[in-house]
């Protein structure tokens, strides 16, 4: 499949996994917003489950999983491929990170009466947060690219060990959060249920879609570096080296 | 009962990600334009 038939920024099979994001976006927000009942115990403000916590999958465990993935793949190979790929990742999750703890924040206040707790599982995204903003920052640093790039696999790595934490804090520490919303003892059933696993694959879709033209973003820059670089050392080879009389230029 | 919670909730998230794709679509777009046609290609 070539860019050229499909323009810059497409590509067929974007196009359908865009399509298809966009059609179970719609079918969110009716089911999510209108079809579905509100909770006995937490009324409309249930509806914020099925943005949040599909916004935490999308970010704490595909972005940064694929961010984890691509440092540590790139620290034993030095691919540039899987450099990108966790540059993308991250950049898409911190998106999302910031999602889950403003939907949080606003499920809190009805449900806590507080907007914010510096309770285990709140403390321990917001730190995630902020280790991968850092990495963000590391990747503008100017330095020598393989040194960056070394720097933010390394980052990468480490960040993610802070996802452990994030994931069973609300098992290690008494916690105001709930403890893993879908599991054996899962009381969510008929609409609700349905609203909730929709939202994840909605997330999901949205997610793949995002990181395949994050990449594509990451490449283009990476090659239109590598253009500009060509394009210097022959105009300096051209300088250095002038044509001989009569030779052809 | 709790909307005042729940629209802003959709608006953040949804206004964010057409925002953050509204974005991303015209960075590629002007990137792109420095890249040569054969250097494009990738996961197509």
């Amino acid at each position: 499949m070539s860019t050229a038939l499909t323009g810059p920024s497409s590509s067929k099979a974007s196009r359908v996994i865009g399509l298809l994001a966009l059609a179970s976006t719609a079918i969110l927000l009716l089911v999510g917003l209108v079809l579905s009942p509100p909770e006995v115990d937490q009324a409309d403000s249930v509806r914020l489950m099925y943005i949040h916590v599909p916004s935490a999958i999308a970010s704490l465990y595909l972005a940064f999983g694929v961010t984890f993935i691509g440092s540590v793949i790139y620290l034993r190979t030095q691919s540039t491929f899987w450099d990108l790929m966790a540059h993308a990742g991250a950049e898409i999750g911190v998106m999302f990170c910031a999602f889950v703890l403003l939907t949080g924040m606003l499920w809190g206040r009805p449900t806590w009466g507080v907007y914010w707790q510096w309770d285990p599982r709140l403390t321990s995204t917001v730190i995630s947060f902020v280790l991968y903003l850092g990495y963000l920052a590391v990747r503008k640093m100017d330095l020598d690219p393989a040194v960056r790039s070394r720097r933010a696999a390394i980052l990468g790595i480490i960040s993610f060990a802070n996802l452990i934490i994030v994931r069973y804090s609300v098992q290690w520490w008494r916690s105001l959060h709930q403890g893993n919303t879908v599991g054996r003892d899962t009381q969510m059933d008929g609409l609700i249920l349905f609203s909730f696993f929709w939202g994840i694959l909605t997330f999901t879709l949205i997610f793949t879609w995002l990181l395949i033209h994050r990449f594509r973003l990451a490449w283009y820059e990476h090659q239109a570096g590598a253009t500009s670089l060509d394009d210097a050392i022959a105009a300096r080879r051209a300088e250095r080296t002038p044509p001989l009389a009569g030779e052809a230029l | 009962m709790h909307w005042q919670y729940v629209i802003p909730g959709y608006v953040i998230v949804f206004g964010g990600l057409a925002g953050y794709i509204w974005t991303l679509l015209a960075r590629i777009r002007a990137v792109a334009e420095q890249v040569p046609e054969e250097k494009r290609a990738f996961l197509d």
